[in-house]
């Protein structure tokens, strides 16, 4: 039997993976962009599978809408991505660091 | 027989979907992360389907698949990335990485794992009606109770739109191109000059 908790700790699984990525992939930022999308990714799926549990749509619209803001967050992302590239010739993020931060 | 069928359907989904997730985050090669990651969606959108999410999987594979990603690919392809040094330093931040997300798997599953989310609290909803449209009542929640939202998630784009093109447009002064609506405004006196020549009509008196 499938139950809520089942997706929910499918959700986390994939939410823990994409914060390990971001941890790994210091030296580039694309597959860094594709962590996050996986996270947002692991959210919708909790979201998904509480629409259907509790009978209610509202979720499902919610995950609608993470995927228009997720889906500009990759298209600007990626254009300062080219940016960063055409101005220093790498997408390391170790020298990226002219503000010292 | 058929409860487990679905078992069997999810189980091989989201294994799928974790091995793919695992090779997305450590693979060398930027394009096969790309790959990958297009497969976690895929399978993505089958378990969706498993909780009758139908319109949303459809979308996952259209957005996500059909534009997202294929943009990654594009920019992975117009950027030259040396392999060698992108992952150079990657066993290096293993334990930490490892560390944090154990922790924090650990700190969810104890929320969720729980007896918070079972079985007898959350009872297996019937399935749809054969009629029902999952699509239909989506569209009804979204232009009604939702309607401003939705505008605002329109404006989203066309911001997204503008700034990504605004972004990574480039002047290059030295390039010679045309500027059509200059080409559409002039006028017949900027092209044109018509010059009074002084006409000889004494013909052949200089001869």
């Amino acid at each position: 039997m499938i139950g809520l908790q089942h997706y929910l700790i499918l959700g986390a699984l994939l939410f823990c993976i994409s914060i390990a990525g971001i941890f790994l992939n210091r030296k580039n930022i694309i597959v860094l962009l594709m962590a996050i999308e996986l996270m947002l990714l692991s959210v919708n799926m909790n979201f998904v599978a509480f629409s259907r549990f509790l009978g209610n749509m509202d979720g499902q619209v919610f995950v609608f809408f993470v995927l228009t803001v997720a889906a500009a967050e990759a298209a600007i992302g990626l254009a300062i991505l080219i940016l960063v590239f055409r101005n220093r010739q790498t997408i390391n993020v170790a020298e990226i660091d002219t503000l010292k931060g | 027989m058929e409860q487990l069928i679905p078992q069997i359907v999810f189980y091989t989904f989201s294994l799928a979907m974790v091995l793919s997730a695992i090779a997305v985050i450590t693979v060398r090669n930027p394009v096969y992360a790309a790959l990958f990651l297009i497969l976690a969606f895929v399978t993505c959108a089958c378990i969706w389907m498993l909780l009758e999410a139908e319109f949303l999987a459809i979308t996952l594979v259209l957005v996500y698949v059909g534009a997202v990603m294929v943009l990654f690919l594009f920019v992975v392809m117009m950027l030259d990335i040396n392999m060698d040094l992108v992952q150079q330093r990657f066993a290096r931040y293993l334990p930490v990485s490892l560390l944090v997300a154990v922790i924090m798997l650990i700190e969810m599953l104890m929320v969720v794992a729980a007896k918070n989310f079972t079985v007898e609290l959350f009872p297996m909803p019937a399935p749809h009606p054969l009629g029902y449209s999952n699509t239909e009542a989506l569209g009804e929640l979204l232009y009604t109770k939702y309607l401003f939202a939705f505008e605002v998630a329109a404006v989203i784009l066309v911001v997204a739109i503008i700034a990504a093109i605004t972004l990574t447009l480039r002047k290059r002064p030295n390039t010679r191109h045309q500027d059509p609506s200059k080409q559409v405004q002039v006028k017949k006196e900027d092209r044109l000059r018509v010059v009074k020549v002084e006409t000889d009509t004494e013909y052949g008196k200089h001869t």
